[in-house]
């Protein structure tokens, strides 16, 4: 079809190969290998034959039924990504809703946003240390606090809950920033004339958040709710290093990337259970991504079409000049 | 009617008070624990544990000599998280630009199922493949070597997602017809032209790889083992450790030294993360 007959289309092949090959060993290998494990007897530090047991599935059965732990892990998991997710996009959305109000022009917002997004780029692990350094006990800057108001001294991480509030608090402390910009971001995407006819139409701040850009933000806070899932999922640092145990008093912020991380690589070397748990995570992130993945089809699938098709004719067009 | 709009302007005037009170707070929130953390960092342990104070002590080079006289080896620590960092945030945004334009610039068969495929393995987190990853690099002898932390940035599924998105706004076709016409190679005119062009999304992007690289703990974690290897993260986890027990003046320094570096990039570049944050809208 081209004047000089050249096809182009080998070049997207040869473009994308590195990636593809990366993908292929550092990714889809280990995952794959990771799944074959957890139907194994693997385990132990001497490496030694390994088989496939008896009962493929014996890992998994005995997770899902037998083992305290991991349910505690999956009910920490979740217990500690509500405690940060609610108070974080009510937070949030109070923010967006002050910061993008046109009639309160709020002032300093560009100093308010990089002070507030600050703790999001900090090292995880050095925050859960300063963090179990500020509530040490008996004498620690939070007690110190205490003694100064006239209250006891308490053993904040030595407490089931009150070390689980921690750790709900740097996640929530953590992230609201950032929750805060993507919305910020998505009510300026809302087309101005929305605004400027409810604003026409007698509507009050309040009115307007609820009827105007609340039902706007829906895919955007939908999206923020998956992707914090699926971040809550991975939690590992903050309950790892919060406490000197890893996991909190009585398991207390045992989460299941903890659970995974002490199966295979403290004590026990138990990769077989570490493996079949990590699958059962897996399952639950690719449900999570799924949802996503249809969301983000919907957003930009106007947007591609577009482009494809303007691609499309200027291939005509240099077809035709040929 | 006069009477009804300065009511209403009062209670906005009081509104506005609240509002910033509240933003203030949040601010102080975000920085106090920091700034606790710096000043007991020139404080003795007996001081820290004797009260709350905002004034700096004189105790800066004791607690320095503590902390690197046990297991915390800083500048070892700073140097291996840069050359992990800075090796991933390299591989990720020079393929991933190449996978983008590869996407984009070409009309080839299994263009779509691949990015369909991209974005199906975008979300999935590192943890889930993390033991048959440790067993391979293992196998290979790879633990304790660098390269399991960089090479497999090269495929940034994420990264790739991000650069499509910028092509599609800023790629013309013409463009890469001129260069053709003139005689350009196609790995010349990713190089040269298309590379060049995608500088805005290079450096946002390199800024977040840069930082989530250097803030990892999972899989360095995992992976080294030989102390001369660790990486900052880890260097904190061993704050935890039995050696620094009592000496709470060392691990306010340590801290300070891990957190210190990133202040200063945050600080010069915020206004760049900030506005990356609105457009990615994608957490990592």
């Amino acid at each position: 079809m081209r004047s000089k007959g050249v096809s182009y289309s080998k070049y997207g092949y040869i473009f994308c190969l590195p990636f593809i090959l990366a993908f292929l060993v550092f990714s889809l290998y280990p995952t794959v290998y990771t799944a074959a494990i957890g139907f194994t007897d693997m385990k132990g530090v001497i490496p030694k034959s390994i088989h496939i047991l008896d009962n493929p599935f014996q890992n998994f059965k005995d997770l899902i039924f037998d083992n305290p732990s991991f349910k505690t892990s999956l009910s920490n998991t979740f217990l500690l990504w509500i405690w940060n997710f609610i108070p974080q996009i009510v937070l949030a959305l109070l923010l967006t809703a002050w910061f993008t109000n046109r009639r309160l022009k709020i002032r300093g917002q560009g100093a308010f946003k990089i002070l507030l997004y600050m703790p999001n780029i900090i090292t995880a692990s050095s925050i859960a240390v300063l963090f179990s350094s500020l509530f040490a006990y008996p004498m620690g800057p939070i007690n110190s606090l205490f003694e100064m108001m006239g209250w006891q001294p308490f053993d904040f991480l030595q407490d089931k809950t009150t070390t689980r509030g921690i750790v709900a608090f740097i996640q929530f402390w953590m992230w609201y920033g950032n929750t805060m910009i993507v919305l910020i971001a998505g009510v300026m995407g809302i087309s101005p004339d929305l605004f400027e006819s409810a604003q026409i139409d007698g509507a009050n701040g309040t009115q307007t958040f609820f009827r105007i850009t609340l039902p706007n933000l829906r895919t955007i806070m939908l999206f923020t709710l998956i992707t914090s899932m699926i971040g809550g999922l991975q939690m590992f640092d903050i309950p790892q290093l919060i406490t000197r145990n890893g996991g909190g008093p009585d398991n207390a912020t045992l989460t299941t990337s903890v659970f995974i991380y002490q199966q295979a690589f403290r004590g026990s070397y138990m990769y077989n259970r570490a493996a079949a748990a990590s699958m059962i995570m897996f399952v639950i992130a690719a449900v999570l991504s799924a949802i996503v993945f249809y969301l983000m089809r919907d957003r930009y699938a106007a947007k591609l079409k577009k482009q494809e098709k303007k691609i499309k004719k200027a291939a005509r067009a240099a077809a035709r000049g040929a | 009617m006069a009477n009804i709009k300065t009511s209403s302007n009062v209670s906005r005037g009081f509104n506005k008070t609240v509002i910033y009170v509240v933003c203030i707070v949040l601010a102080l929130l975000s920085i106090m624990p920091f700034l606790i953390m710096f000043v007991n960092a020139t404080r003795s342990t007996p001081e820290i544990q004797s009260g709350l104070s905002l004034i700096p002590s004189v105790h800066l080079s004791t607690n320095w000599d503590v902390l690197v006289g046990k297991t915390f080896s800083p500048f070892k620590g700073l140097l291996n998280s840069f050359i992990v960092s800075a090796g991933a945030t390299l591989c990720a945004i020079y393929f991933s630009s190449l996978t983008a334009y590869g996407l984009m610039a070409y009309n080839w068969k299994m263009r779509q199922p691949f990015f369909t495929f991209i974005m199906c393995v975008m979300m999935i987190p590192a943890q889930a493949s993390s033991i048959g990853f440790y067993q391979f690099m293992y196998k290979l002898h790879w633990t304790n070597s660098f390269l399991p932390l960089i090479l497999p940035a090269i495929a940034a599924p994420a990264v790739v997602f991000f650069m499509r998105q910028y092509l599609l706004a800023t790629l013309s076709m013409e463009i890469v017809e001129a260069a053709r016409i003139d005689g350009s190679g196609e790995y010349a005119t990713f190089n040269r032209i298309i590379l060049p062009m995608m500088m805005p999304a290079l450096a946002t992007q390199a800024i977040f790889i840069f930082v989530s690289t250097w803030n990892n703990l999972f899989l360095p974690l995992i992976l080294l083992t030989d102390k001369s290897k660790y990486t900052l993260p880890i260097m904190v986890s061993l704050l935890r450790g039995d050696a620094y027990r009592t000496e709470f003046g060392s691990i306010y320094l340590g801290l300070s030294l891990t957190v210190l570096p990133l202040f200063v990039i945050y600080f010069l570049l915020s206004r760049y993360i900030i506005a990356g944050v609105a457009l990615g809208g994608v957490k990592e």
